[in-house]
C-alpha cells in the first residue's frame, strides 16, 4: 500500500463504528488514552464497567485498593511521577465521596487525573435511592471539569474530553459519573480523541513583548532572584529553567512542589522558601531588588505576611494560568504561557550574568542556618534520633536517586528540606491541601508508574495509620516500595503549634501507637524497628538493598521541633531560627 | 488600586450546559459575596448563554474573580461594567385584588402615571408589569403597597453595555483554533 493507501484505511479504521455496551466502550476508551493501569473499588452501580475489565484485564491492569481514597491517592502519585493522566474509580455514593479528598488534593496540586464514577439509574436520579449522591454538584469546587453521562453514546465524546482537559494546560482532575443504565445500555463506538474545546485555551500565547520587558528588568537587577514551582515541572521546563539560572548567575529558590526540578546541589540552588524554608531564600526575599516566579502561585505558606512581602521587588511572574496573576501579589509584568516555551523565549534575551556578591549572602545566611538548625538535624549529639539524620542515612543510601513521597507534617518538612535531589519529579507530596494519609497510597502509583525508581515513603505516625489499610494493596500488588515511618508518637506539628502558640497544651495530639512492626509482618511486608542511632545506618541500608517492599519504623526524638519557621501571618523576614 | 466598593454588572457568556450556575454561584461562595441579583438567558448567539450578576464588591476583586469565571472550562468570556457603562433594566409584575380598581380611582392614576401595563384582569384579581430602574419599581411598589398587594415579584436585572463586547469575534477565534 503506498502513504495515500494507508492513511485512507487509518481513516476508515477511526471511523468505523461498532455496536459496544456503554461499560465496553469505557474501557475502549481508556484504552485509546494509553491507560494501562488504574485504581478502584468496585460497587454496586460500577459493576458493568468491572465486568469489562475481565475481560479486558490483559490491556488494563486494575488495583484493588483498600479505600477509594487510597485509589485516589494512588492515581494522584502515578500521575506526579509520570507526567501521565492518573485514573481512579469508585462506585456511586461512599464510594465517590470517598473520592473527594484525592480529588482536592489533585485540583490545588495541579495534578492530572481522571475519575470515573458509578451512579444510580438514571430514572432514580433525584429520588434519594440506595447510593445515590450528587457526585457532580459535590465535586464540582475541586474539579477542573465534570460531567454526568446518562446515555451510553455520550460516553466516547465525554471521556475524550475528561482526558483532554485533565492533561491540557494547567493540569488538574476531571470526574466523569455514568449512570448504570449508560453503562448497560448499546451504542455505536467509534473513539476520535479531543483536541480543543470552544471556551477552553489551555496554554496563553506568549507575548514576546512582555518576555522582553521581563528581560530587562532581569538584565538591569543587581539583586534578582528566582522562586521557582511546580509549573516548571509540568512544563517540562527544567532544562530550560537551568539555563536561565546559569546564563544571568541568579540565586534560585522552590516551592514545595517545585523540589527537584533543579538538583538540589547546584550551586544556585538556594533552597526552599515558605513557612519551614530555608532562612536566606525566605529572608532575602525581603531585599531582593527583582523577584521572578516561576510557575508558581504565591500560595500564603509561601509569601507570609502579603503586606510586607517582596515590597521593596519589581515582580515578574511567569504562569500559564491567567486567573493566578495578581491573584496575591501584584506583578510588574506577567508573561503568561508555558514555563518551557517562555523560558527558551527569556534565555535568548537575557545577558551573562553573576552576581557573586549578591549569592555570597545567600551563603552567609546558610552558613548561619547550618551552625543553629541544620547541623543539629543532621548530625545531632542529643541521645534521640532526629527525623533529620533519618533522611540524611537515606540520602546515602540511595545516592539522592530516589523519589521521596512524604505524607503531611513535621516528617514532610524535614523530608523536603534534607532530601538530596538528583532527578526531577522526585518530590511527590500533598502541598496545597495538605492531606495527611496521602503518601502511603501516592507511592504505590508512583512505584507502579516508575517501576525503576526506588521510591521511599516518608510518613509521620499519624498519618500513616490514616491509610494504613493499604499495606493490603502494596502485598497484593507486590509493590516494592519502601516505607518509613518517623514515629514519634505525636502529631507534631500541631504539637510543635501548641508548644510555641497554645503554651504547651497538648490537646488531642499525643498518640498511643500500636505495633507498627506486627502490623507490617500481619500484611507479609518485611519490617524493622530502629530505637536507636547505631541501629539507623544498617536498617536503612537493609531496607535499600530488599527486593521487595520494606516498612522501617523510627521512634525519633518526641519533641523536636522543625526550625526555621515563618510564623503563621509573620512576614517572611521575620523567620525564626529555635 | 481601586477599592471603592461599586455596583458591578457582570456578564459571563458561557456554553449552554447543566451545572455551570453551580460553579459560577461558587466562585462567589468562597469569596463571601452576595449576589444582588442574576439573570441567565440565551444570548444574541445561538447555543451560547449569558449570566447577568449584579453584586457590590470593589473593582480589584472584580477584577480577580473575571479570572476565575474564565479559569472555568466552559465559560467563553466574562467581563464586569459599571452602571454608567451599561443600560439596564428590571422587570415586576404586581398582582392586586380587582375591587381595588374601582374602589380606588387613585390606583388607575398610578398605573397611567408610571407607565405601568396592565396584563389581565378578571373578577379575583388583575395583573401590572413593569419594566424599568430598580428605583423606579420600587416607587411604584410603595405607592402600590397602601392598597394592598396580593403577590410581588420583580426579576433579575437585564443588561447591555454601551460599548460592544466582541463576543462573537471571540467565538469565531475559538471556533478556528
Amino acid at each position: 500500500m503506498n502513504n495515500t493507501e494507508t492513511t485512507k484505511k487509518a481513516q476508515e479504521e477511526t471511523q468505523k463504528t461498532e455496536r459496544i455496551s456503554g461499560s465496553e466502550a469505557i474501557i475502549r476508551c481508556l484504552i485509546a488514552e494509553g491507560v494501562d493501569i488504574l485504581y478502584g473499588y468496585p460497587g454496586g452501580a460500577i459493576m458493568p464497567v468491572y465486568d469489562e475489565l475481565y475481560k479486558y484485564k490483559d490491556r488494563i491492569h486494575h488495583v484493588l485498593t483498600r479505600h477509594e481514597q487510597g485509589a485516589a491517592h494512588a492515581a494522584q502519585g502515578f500521575a506526579r511521577i509520570s507526567g501521565r493522566v492518573g485514573v481512579a474509580m469508585a462506585t456511586s455514593g461512599p464510594g465517590a465521596t470517598n473520592l473527594i479528598t484525592g480529588i482536592a488534593d489533585a485540583q490545588i496540586d495541579s495534578t492530572p487525573m481522571v475519575c470515573i464514577t458509578g451512579q444510580v439509574f438514571s430514572h432514580l436520579l433525584g429520588s434519594d435511592a440506595f447510593q445515590e449522591t450528587d457526585i457532580v454538584g459535590i465535586s464540582t469546587p475541586v474539579t477542573k471539569w465534570n460531567h454526568q453521562v446518562t446515555k451510553a453514546s455520550e460516553i466516547p465524546e465525554v471521556l475524550a474530553k475528561a482526558f483532554y482537559i485533565a492533561k491540557s494546560g494547567r493540569p488538574g482532575p476531571v470526574l466523569i459519573d455514568i449512570t448504570k443504565d449508560a453503562q448497560v445500555a448499546e451504542l455505536d463506538f467509534k473513539y476520535e480523541k479531543c483536541t480543543g474545546v470552544r471556551s477552553y485555551i489551555p496554554i496563553p500565547k506568549i507575548n514576546i513583548d512582555a518576555v522582553k520587558a521581563a528581560a530587562e528588568l532581569i538584565n538591569a537587577a543587581k539583586k534578582p532572584m528566582i522562586v521557582w514551582g511546580q509549573g516548571v515541572i509540568l512544563g517540562k521546563a527544567e532544562e530550560e529553567l537551568k539555563a536561565v539560572i546559569e546564563k544571568a548567575g541568579i540565586p534560585s529558590a522552590w516551592t514545595i512542589l517545585g523540589a527537584s526540578a533543579i538538583p538540589t546541589s547546584h550551586p544556585l540552588n538556594v533552597g526552599m522558601v515558605g513557612m519551614h524554608g530555608n532562612y536566606a531564600p525566605n529572608k532575602l526575599t525581603n531585599e531582593c531588588d527583582v523577584l521572578i516566579a516561576i510557575g508558581m502561585r504565591f500560595d500564603d505558606r509561601v509569601t507570609g505576611d502579603l503586606k510586607t512581602y517582596a515590597k521593596q521587588a519589581k515582580v515578574i511572574h511567569f504562569d500559564i494560568d491567567p486567573a493566578e496573576i495578581d491573584k496575591n501579589v501584584k506583578t510588574d509584568v506577567a508573561v503568561l504561557g508555558n514555563s518551557k516555551e517562555s523560558l527558551g523565549l527569556l534565555l535568548e534575551e537575557l545577558n551573562e550574568n553573576t552576581h557573586t556578591e549578591w549569592l555570597q549572602e545567600f551563603k552567609e545566611l546558610y552558613a548561619i542556618e547550618f551552625e543553629k538548625v541544620i547541623k543539629n538535624d543532621l548530625s545531632p549529639t542529643k541521645e534521640g534520633l532526629t527525623m533529620g539524620e533519618v533522611l540524611k542515612q537515606i540520602n546515602i543510601e540511595t545516592k539522592g536517586n530516589a523519589a521521596i513521597v512524604s505524607d503531611v507534617g513535621q516528617h514532610q518538612m524535614i523530608a523536603c528540606r534534607y532530601s538530596e535531589f538528583n532527578k526531577t519529579k522526585s518530590n511527590i507530596t500533598s502541598g496545597g491541601l495538605g492531606t495527611m494519609g496521602f503518601a502511603l497510597p501516592a507511592a504505590i502509583g508512583a512505584k507502579m508508574a516508575a517501576p525503576d525508581r526506588e521510591v521511599v515513603a516518608i510518613i509521620g505516625d499519624g498519618g500513616y495509620q490514616m491509610n494504613i489499610q493499604e499495606l493490603g494493596t502494596i502485598f497484593q500488588q507486590k509493590v516494592p516500595v519502601k516505607i518509613v515511618v518517623l514515629n514519634n508518637e505525636f502529631l507534631g506539628m500541631v504539637r510543635q503549634w501548641q508548644q510555641l502558640f497554645f503554651d504547651k497544651r497538648y490537646a488531642s495530639t499525643e498518640m498511643t501507637n500500636p505495633d507498627f512492626v506486627t502490623i507490617a509482618k500481619g500484611y507479609y511486608i518485611e519490617a524493622k524497628k530502629v530505637t536507636k542511632r547505631e541501629e539507623l545506618a544498617d536498617a536503612v541500608k537493609e531496607m535499600i538493598a530488599s527486593k521487595n517492599s520494606y516498612f522501617l519504623e523510627v521512634c525519633v526524638e518526641k519533641e523536636d521541633n522543625v526550625f526555621p519557621m515563618v510564623p503563621a501571618g509573620a512576614s517572611v523576614s521575620d523567620i525564626r531560627l529555635s | 488600586m481601586n477599592q471603592e466598593i461599586k455596583t458591578l454588572t457582570i456578564s459571563i457568556y458561557t456554553e449552554n450546559n447543566i451545572g455551570l450556575l453551580n460553579r459560577i454561584s461558587a466562585i462567589f461562595q468562597r469569596r463571601h459575596i452576595n449576589i444582588e441579583s442574576l439573570t441567565t438567558s440565551q444570548s444574541e448567539i445561538e447555543g451560547v448563554n449569558r449570566f447577568v450578576i449584579v453584586v457590590n464588591i470593589t473593582e480589584d476583586q472584580a477584577k480577580k474573580i473575571m479570572g476565575q469565571f474564565e479559569k472555568q472550562i466552559e465559560v467563553i468570556r466574562a467581563y464586569y461594567h459599571t452602571d454608567e457603562e451599561t443600560i439596564y433594566t428590571e422587570s415586576c409584575m404586581f398582582k392586586i385584588k380587582s375591587s381595588l380598581l374601582f374602589e380606588e380611582p387613585q390606583i388607575q392614576n398610578i398605573i397611567k402615571d408610571s407607565g405601568t401595563r396592565i396584563v389581565t384582569v378578571n373578577k379575583e384579581f388583575f395583573v401590572l408589569e413593569k419594566s424599568g430602574r430598580r428605583n423606579e419599581i420600587e416607587s411604584l411598589r410603595r405607592d402600590l403597597n397602601v392598597f394592598g398587594i396580593m403577590q410581588f415579584v420583580r426579576s433579575g436585572r437585564i443588561s447591555v453595555t454601551k460599548e460592544e463586547m466582541k463576543i462573537t469575534e471571540m467565538l469565531s477565534a475559538f471556533n478556528n483554533q
